[in-house]
């Protein structure tokens, strides 16, 4: 049973991925490839670290790789905020 | 497992794509982030080599740290090219020198790969391939750490790590020969404060369990000292005037650190009747984590003194250094 | 469970590879540097999964040491101005 949820959330996080690049290959400009990646990435993430923590079964193990969620989480959006500031400045400067 | 040879096949591509993208442009910001992107490949690409300490060395130090460094060397350059707006007269030919050069450079560098290249086919034909290997697993019980890469760098070949430490600190020389370093950032905004906020203890925690993880597991000062340094960087680019490095003579000495204390290290043990760096297997542990941390401090110093860009001068106001 | 493990570490290098088409194609810095943002998550994800794949329990504090330097880069990035020169 935990074997099939580990499988199950491990694809779907692959699937937020795939659906986060194609996003920021389609997507017309900077501000919607932004809108697209920022979820799509931090969810992948994180259904793919949930399937790899049930899959490991290891308690400190998976609490690090929580860890790793959260500073992705917090990191990219706080990046995200930076590059669409940058790219305004940019375009109020022009 | 046919998905990991598909795997690997693009890693291959994108890291071939990467560089030959990196080299090919003329533009030197875009240049740094296809450079950036490389190094962040690479790590992927050590990573399924099975070499996770290469891994963490080239994260660290490729995929961070370096990009910044690169960075802040580009704009440092178009403040200079804006500045002095006095155009070469001989601008014709500076361009064929220029031509030549690369080619040059690049003719000698396909010629130094092919022999690299011819070398190790030859090595390979001729000795059994894991003698060093199996040598330095017979001798790790006595080495005093079970990671075989730390046991290398700073137990069997500690001549070697003391000479790198050595070129660090001629580079650290080299940086204080600029003169005074780059103004600082501008005051950051509430998210990059933020983010500071908590990235820099994540960061200085990450180097102290890297330095103390490398004993047993991939670490070890390069890698400790590289996110040290990137702790420092990050409070430089949020505004802060002082970021952790010391001035005067505290910082003169957070420069020698490794070097002094692996000759402290290996004089002592020649008083002792030992060889030069050759510790007593029931000393080596806490020896190599002494040596470990004073070289963390100097690595992460000079790295700080390059992203600086020169001498650091002593901030007029003082009293501002709490902003 | 390995099969299904490698063909996900098979999909997000894909997602990678997609990721790396917009870092070359731009067209300006920011575009390239969201691209570098996605391509750092991806290599986060595919770093556990190569873990777990390939046995290596280090790699997992590669996967932190990316986590955490991947803020710095856009940060070095986007950063604001030197402050001007008082000559």
């Amino acid at each position: 049973m935990i074997e099939v949820m580990a499988s199950l959330l491990t694809v779907s996080g692959v699937g937020f991925y795939l659906a986060g690049s194609i996003g920021l290959l389609r997507l017309p400009d900077l501000y919607s490839r932004l809108h697209a990646l920022t979820k799509a990435d931090n969810l992948g993430l994180g259904l793919l670290i949930a399937g790899l923590a049930l899959h490991t079964q290891d308690l400190l193990i998976a609490l690090k790789l929580v860890l790793i969620w959260l500073a992705v989480l917090a990191a990219s959006a706080a990046s995200a905020h930076l590059i669409a500031q940058h790219a305004r400045r940019r375009e109020t400067q022009s | 497992m046919t998905a990991m040879l598909v795997l690997d096949i693009l890693l291959v591509l994108s890291l071939l794509s990467l560089a030959t993208a990196a080299l090919a442009t003329n533009d030197a910001r875009r240049s740094v982030i296809l450079f950036m992107a490389f190094g962040l490949v690479l790590a992927l690409a050590w990573g399924r080599l099975l070499a996770p300490d290469v891994a963490l060395a080239e994260a660290a130090i490729g995929a961070g740290l370096s990009g910044a460094l690169l960075l802040t060397a580009v704009r440092d350059q178009a403040h200079r090219a804006l500045r002095s707006s006095r155009k070469p007269v001989h601008e014709r030919g500076r361009a064929n020198l220029r031509v030549t050069l690369e080619w040059t450079v690049t003719l000698l560098c396909i010629a130094l790969a092919g022999l690299l290249a011819w070398a190790l086919a030859q090595a390979f034909d001729r000795a059994p391939k894991d003698t060093l290997a199996q040598a330095v697993s017979a001798n790790l019980a006595i080495s005093g750490v079970s990671n075989p890469v730390t046991a290398v760098l700073l137990n069997f070949r500690a001549y070697d790590t003391l000479l790198e430490l050595a070129v660090l600190l001629t580079a650290a020389l080299g940086i204080f020969a600029l003169g005074p370093a780059r103004p600082g950032h501008r005051a950051a905004g509430p998210v990059f404060d933020g983010l500071a906020r908590w990235l820099v203890p994540a960061l200085i925690l990450t180097a102290g369990y890297l330095l103390w993880v490398g004993a047993h597991a991939p670490g070890g000062a390069f890698q400790a000292g590289a996110t040290l340094a990137a702790a420092a960087v990050v409070l430089r680019l949020a505004g802060r005037r002082s970021v952790g490095l010391p001035t005067g003579h505290t910082l003169h000495v957070a420069m020698v650190a490794g070097v002094s204390m692996f000759l402290a290290v290996g004089l002592g043990l020649l008083v002792l009747g030992r060889p030069f760096l050759g510790y007593p297997p029931a000393w080596a542990g806490g020896l190599i984590l002494l040596i470990e941390t004073a070289a963390m401090l100097a690595i992460a110093a000079t790295l700080v003194l390059a992203f600086f860009g020169g001498r650091p001068t002593p901030a007029p106001g003082v009293a501002e250094k709490t902003s | 469970m390995p099969e299904l493990l490698a063909v996900s570490a098979l999909g997000l290098m894909l997602s990678l590879f997609l990721g790396l088409l917009r870092v070359l194609r731009g067209p300006v810095a920011g575009d390239r540097l969201l691209a570098m943002q996605l391509i750092g998550s991806t290599g986060v994800g595919l770093l556990l999964l190569l873990s777990l794949l390939l046995d290596q329990t280090a790699l997992i504090d590669v996967a932190l040491v990316l986590a955490l330097l991947a803020a710095v880069a856009a940060a070095a990035f986007t950063g604001q101005e030197l402050e001007t020169r008082d000559d």
